[in-house]
């Protein structure tokens, strides 16, 4: 069998023709991809519109010499393996070129056999830190999945409704309070999905002013706005293939929301500075905390965009409307935080666990797992106590209601609704009123079954 | 009738070697294969500061050959031949070109300080001249450690492999007809 298949690229950085062309016809013989350039800009300009696996960069050049050219390849893309090639041994200059990033240092004339072996182990070292990448992205998106706890019947209603929409291209708008796990959703329907080899990305609206918020999407070419040495790849392209999983998307400006439209109805763009139009295909998850129908009012937020990414809403519900499922989400962080820490806490003591369901968490999942993580490092072993977690207490260890008395009526109501699966008759007769005045108070806070 | 050129460059062209490597390459290539005497001085390839043979400068001359029906030329030398970067190179060749150049200097055992084996030279030297060939047919290094195009860095490597092309590298050269097709 010949060795067609091996298409892994070379580029060679040598002033000296005789070396450029010698080691390309060389390594053209090994079946590899070659690229020669001449000097630092050339090589620069090469690594720009191709893709390289490895580097050999020659020390001494005229201009830029190789020690600098080798510092600006590690800022492009520190996983390209750069061998470093000098006429002469300098222990100085082969330690600065290691402590710079090169993968190895040969002088020449170089021994064949070196050579070949030195390139093979450059290249297996690039396939490997490759695969580690890739590998430690599936563990976490893994384990993030693993995160989605509960067994109350609003969760249970959107996991359902997860598998349903999975299997679909449709676009999904997940709805709910800070800290009610969108973006886990986002990924658990992601990877229900038939497009689940290819990666999901996210992009965080609300992190990133206007323009850094379309370069990040669209990408840019060289030169497109000052800082932009190098052609980029947007999120959507990085997308092609998967899911883009746009958060806290009530954020996006409306100049964006225009530029977006676009590339989500007709899946083409063209990147920031240039004149190619990219094509790209890919499913998108939006989400937000935003009363986004609001914001269309306001004139925040664009009709038409509104209406392109509300085409299936799942509706997260908040913590305090599934408080069964605070002890086994609880359980769930406290085992995983011990597992991290190598904490022998093994437990949560019905107290803790008491003040834990009777909290009415604004800021939901996130605010839970928070209060566990401090718990695990300020308790101590065996088990985690109500004073481990951050409620103030009053004399009888109950928490304090920082809430009015409508918001502790309305938590406690739910909490006695839930624990009765909404038995009217036995709810009432907990709270010690009667079915009219529960039925009033489920009006008043618009509570409804799941 | 098109031929393989073998260019003997400071090399015995009545000695031991060169009748073995003529008839190994007519019955791997499947063409016939004539001695040709070189038309250049060799002596303006050599670089002093090296004490070597710069292989790329033989390739050149033997590019410029006068035109004698020869579809591919492959110079042969006893002399120790070298690229700018590397220390030595056992040969040179035109990848999917016309032609290529082979050293016995570093292919003898003695030049490991080993007793003299004429037969195991004479295999290597088949083995290279074939491989530096095979290279002019636009064959690039195989996997397979018994086909004669697999790379050899070292001459033990050389005497792992066959003198044959292996099936891949034999259907992508189409052999004789390969060469008379391809090689004006």
């Amino acid at each position: 069998m010949s060795t067609a298949t091996q298409t892994a690229g070379i580029l060679i950085v040598d002033d000296e023709p005789s070396v450029r062309d010698s080691l390309s016809a060389w390594f053209r013989k090994d079946g590899y991809r070659i690229g020669a350039a001449e000097d630092a800009a050339a090589a620069l300009r090469l690594l720009q519109s191709e893709s390289w696996d490895a580097v050999l960069l020659d020390i001494k050049m005229p201009g830029m010499d190789g020690m600098e050219l080798q510092q600006r390849i590690h800022e492009i893309d520190p996983t390209l393996a750069v061998i470093m090639v000098t006429a002469y041994a300098s222990v100085e200059t082969a330690v600065q070129a290691l402590k710079q990033g090169a993968f190895d240092y040969i002088t020449k004339p170089i021994d064949p056999d070196e050579l070949s072996h030195l390139v093979c182990k450059a290249l297996d070292h690039r396939h490997l830190q490759a695969e580690n990448v890739q590998l430690r992205e599936k563990v976490e998106e893994l384990s993030r999945l693993d995160e989605i706890v509960g067994e109350s019947p609003e969760i249970r209603k959107v996991l359902a409704l997860v598998d349903t929409v999975a299997q679909t291209d449709a676009t999904v708008l997940i709805r709910g309070e800070s800290g009610t796990g969108k973006e886990l959703i986002a990924r658990a329907i992601h990877a229900q999905s038939p497009r689940r080899y290819f990666p999901i990305v996210p992009v965080h609206c609300g992190a990133l002013s206007e323009g850094l918020l379309e370069s990040e999407l669209f990408g840019h070419e060289r030169g497109a706005f000052t800082g932009a040495q190098f052609r980029r790849k947007g999120k959507l392209e990085m997308a092609d293939g998967g899911t883009l999983f746009l958060d806290e998307i009530g954020t996006i400006s409306l100049k964006t929301q225009v530029e977006l439209l676009r590339a989500l109805e007709t899946k083409e763009f063209v990147r920031l500075g240039g004149s190619r139009t990219v094509h790209v295909d890919f499913r998108v998850i939006c989400a937000t905390n935003l009363d986004l129908e609001k914001a269309v009012e306001s004139g925040a937020f664009r009709e038409d965009f509104y209406y392109r990414v509300n085409v299936f809403t799942l509706t997260l519900p908040p913590l305090r409307e599934r408080v069964s499922d605070i002890p086994a989400l609880a359980e769930h962080f406290r085992r995983k935080y011990a597992q991290q820490m190598d904490r022998a806490i093994t437990a949560i003591s019905p107290e803790a666990m008491d003040q834990l369901v009777r909290h009415s968490w604004p800021g939901n999942i996130r605010e839970l797992a928070n209060a566990i993580e401090r718990a695990m490092v300020v308790g101590k072993p065996p088990q985690i106590l109500p004073q481990d977690l951050p409620f103030p207490l009053d004399a009888n260890g109950a928490e304090h209601a920082g809430e009015t008395l409508d918001d502790i009526e309305h938590a406690h109501v739910v909490r006695v609704l839930e624990r009765t699966h909404w038995n009217v008759t036995r709810a009432a007769e907990i709270l010690d009123v009667d079915r009219v005045t529960l039925y009033n108070k489920i009006k008043k806070y618009g509570l409804r079954r799941s | 009738m098109s031929h393989l050129a073998l260019v003997p460059i400071y090399f015995d062209d009545r000695g031991p070697l060169v009748d073995p490597v003529v008839r190994r390459l007519e019955r791997t290539l499947g063409l016939p294969v004539r001695i040709q005497r070189p038309w250049f001085d060799p002596e303006e390839c050599f670089d002093a500061s090296r004490g070597q043979y710069r292989s790329t400068l033989l390739l050149e001359r033997l590019l410029a050959a006068p035109p004698d029906g020869a579809v591919r030329r492959l110079g042969i030398t006893s002399v120790d031949l070298f690229i700018p970067i590397l220390t030595f190179v056992f040969g040179e060749a035109q990848l999917d070109g016309t032609a290529a150049v082979v050293s016995t200097h570093r292919l003898a055992p003695e030049m490991y300080g080993l007793p003299p084996d004429p037969k195991l030279l004479v295999a290597r030297v088949e083995k290279e001249a074939i491989h530096e060939v095979g290279h002019t047919l636009g064959l690039v290094h195989c996997f397979d450690g018994a086909c004669v195009m697999h790379a050899s860095t070292y001459v033990e490597e050389i005497d792992l492999k066959e003198a044959e092309f292996c099936a891949g590298c034999l259907s992508q050269t189409g052999r004789a007809g390969s060469l008379a097709s391809r090689g004006r």
